[in-house]
């Protein structure tokens, strides 16, 4: 059967609704919240700070590091506590894909740490929580180039979505996952994977889609640290 | 830090002036963490925050215990909560609060382990209790035992198919939970010779024991659990166990 209609009722290029929130955790220097749909995120940044053991040190520049993991409740199958080789892999790409926006020469020997938490999953959560890390390391003070906005897009039966849900994910005639990082102001791409088939055509298709999704998210994020910042006044 | 908090204590108050024996407020509690888990609760009080999330998945039974569903419980110090705390698997503080909070549902027979028994000898309830501090400004242990009763209060058994637990259909069913056996976990530290309770994290810095102690609805002691350096006189220990019984109903009114 053609997949005419969103299993949710959204329009293909439609996103789920986003709250957003800043300052979550007190004891860290920048927190945020980030939820689309039904995936919510938390992201905490600690640093630039000193890093340790030594050896780990780099004179040149500073490191950042990047923790992301589901908790055990985030899904119906419980996930084991403690990090998976997926999770391992998502913390890797996803510190690729903040980097370019750091300038970590300025900081030499230290390390930045971003950790990255799902509470509730419901697909895109490595988006969520791109997003969610660069409003922390935004309200931790951090000189950033840009922000790195992320969505996820694909391919579900024939038709080009954005912003997959997991159902979707899950779509009997086969979807595909491509989840994508950007840097709105330069239109980089920082972070994208692939999960599925598609045409190049398609490929193609729906990296447009996800430059527009990006943009609303930018604009979002955007209102949500200018919000904050009024409110801290 | 040490000696600012050791003043404070010794005119009877907490840093940020409560009295010694007063938690910090609001203490909340809220559910709705997780549509994917069994149940959940986030329990703040004052700047500390921890999330706890109930999994239910069909197992085995002891071979000792053939008739009787069990509790699994773990806690994930995150490093996002506190800058001293690594990645890594458990340290001995996260094993310390998941054993504690174990301890104070299982002594206590608040659940009813006979009640999650499927099948006699063969399939039984594992009920997965799963700590997250996201938060850490002290007295991590009350706030993750309380959010454990909590999230087991808002927790609705799977359907079962095919002997595993149907994950996309929950029951209407709650867990057997005893409300007379309700434990409520009270920590309460020494600092100087003064005993006070929920003290925040720059004031842990200056605590040489506490001892943590579940009280159930009936007033019986389900649990304890000492812990730092000092050594404690039999006397102060029993003054302890009195605070912890006055302060366990304050926690309670909490709970829906």
């Amino acid at each position: 059967m053609a997949y005419t209609k969103r299993l949710d009722g959204r329009s293909m290029d439609q996103l789920r609704e986003m709250e957003a929130e800043i300052g979550v955790i007190s004891r860290a220097q920048g927190s945020a919240r980030f939820k689309i749909g039904d995936t919510v995120a938390i992201a905490a940044v600690y640093g630039p700070r000193e890093l340790h053991p030594r050896f780990l040190q780099n004179p040149q520049k500073g490191v950042l590091r990047c923790e992301y993991d589901m908790m055990s409740f985030s899904v119906a199958e419980r996930k084991r506590p403690g990090p998976s080789r997926r999770s391992q892999e998502i913390s890797y790409v996803t510190g690729k894909c903040l980097e370019p926006v750091l300038d970590l020469n300025k900081y030499p020997n230290t390390v930045i740490d971003v950790f990255i938490y799902i509470p509730q999953a419901n697909a895109g959560t490595r988006c969520a929580g791109i997003c969610a890390a660069t409003l922390a390391l935004a309200d931790a003070g951090i000189p950033m180039k840009d922000l790195v906005v992320a969505v996820s897009v694909g391919k579900v039966g024939e038709k080009i979505v954005i912003d997959l849900t997991k159902e979707e994910e899950d779509y009997l005639d086969g979807a595909t996952d491509i989840p994508v990082a950007i840097m709105p102001r330069n239109g980089k791409i920082t972070l994208l994977q692939l999960d599925g088939g598609v045409s190049k055509e398609e490929l193609k298709e729906a990296l447009i889609l996800a430059k527009k999704g990006c943009e609303k998210i930018y604009e979002f994020l955007q209102d949500t640290l200018k919000k904050s910042v009024e409110a801290a006044k | 830090m040490k000696e600012y908090v050791q003043q404070a204590v010794k005119q009877e108050r907490h840093i940020d002036g409560r009295g010694l024996t007063d938690y910090r407020s609001p203490i909340t509690i809220e559910n709705n963490i997780s549509k994917n888990a069994e149940g959940t609760a986030r329990v703040k009080i004052g700047k500390t925050e921890v999330v706890v999330g109930i999994k239910m998945d069909v197992g085995e039974p002891y071979s000792d215990s053939p008739d009787e569903g069990t509790i699994i419980v773990t806690a994930e110090l995150l490093p996002m909560s506190n800058p001293l705390f690594e990645s890594g698997p458990p340290g001995i503080q996260a094993i310390e609060i998941a054993r504690i909070v174990d301890r104070g549902i299982r002594e206590s027979k608040y659940l009813d382990f006979k009640k999650l028994c499927v099948k006699k000898g063969e399939k039984i309830w594992m009920v997965l209790i799963d700590i997250y501090t996201i938060n850490d400004d002290g007295n991590l242990i009350d706030a993750a035992a309380l959010a454990a009763i909590a999230a087991l209060k808002d927790s609705k058994i799977p359907a079962i198919k095919e002997d595993k637990a149907d994950y996309g259909n929950l029951t209407n069913k709650k867990l057997p939970l005893d409300e007379k056996n309700l434990p409520i976990t009270v920590t309460v530290n020494k600092i100087g010779d003064k005993l006070l309770v929920d003290a925040d994290s720059r004031e842990e810095e200056a605590v040489t024991s506490r001892v943590s102690i579940a009280v159930k609805s009936n007033g019986e002691i389900s649990a304890i659990q000492k812990g730092g350096e000092e050594g404690l006189t039999q006397e102060e220990v029993e003054k302890m166990i009195d605070i912890a019984i006055k302060k366990r109903e304050e926690l309670a009114k909490l709970l829906k």
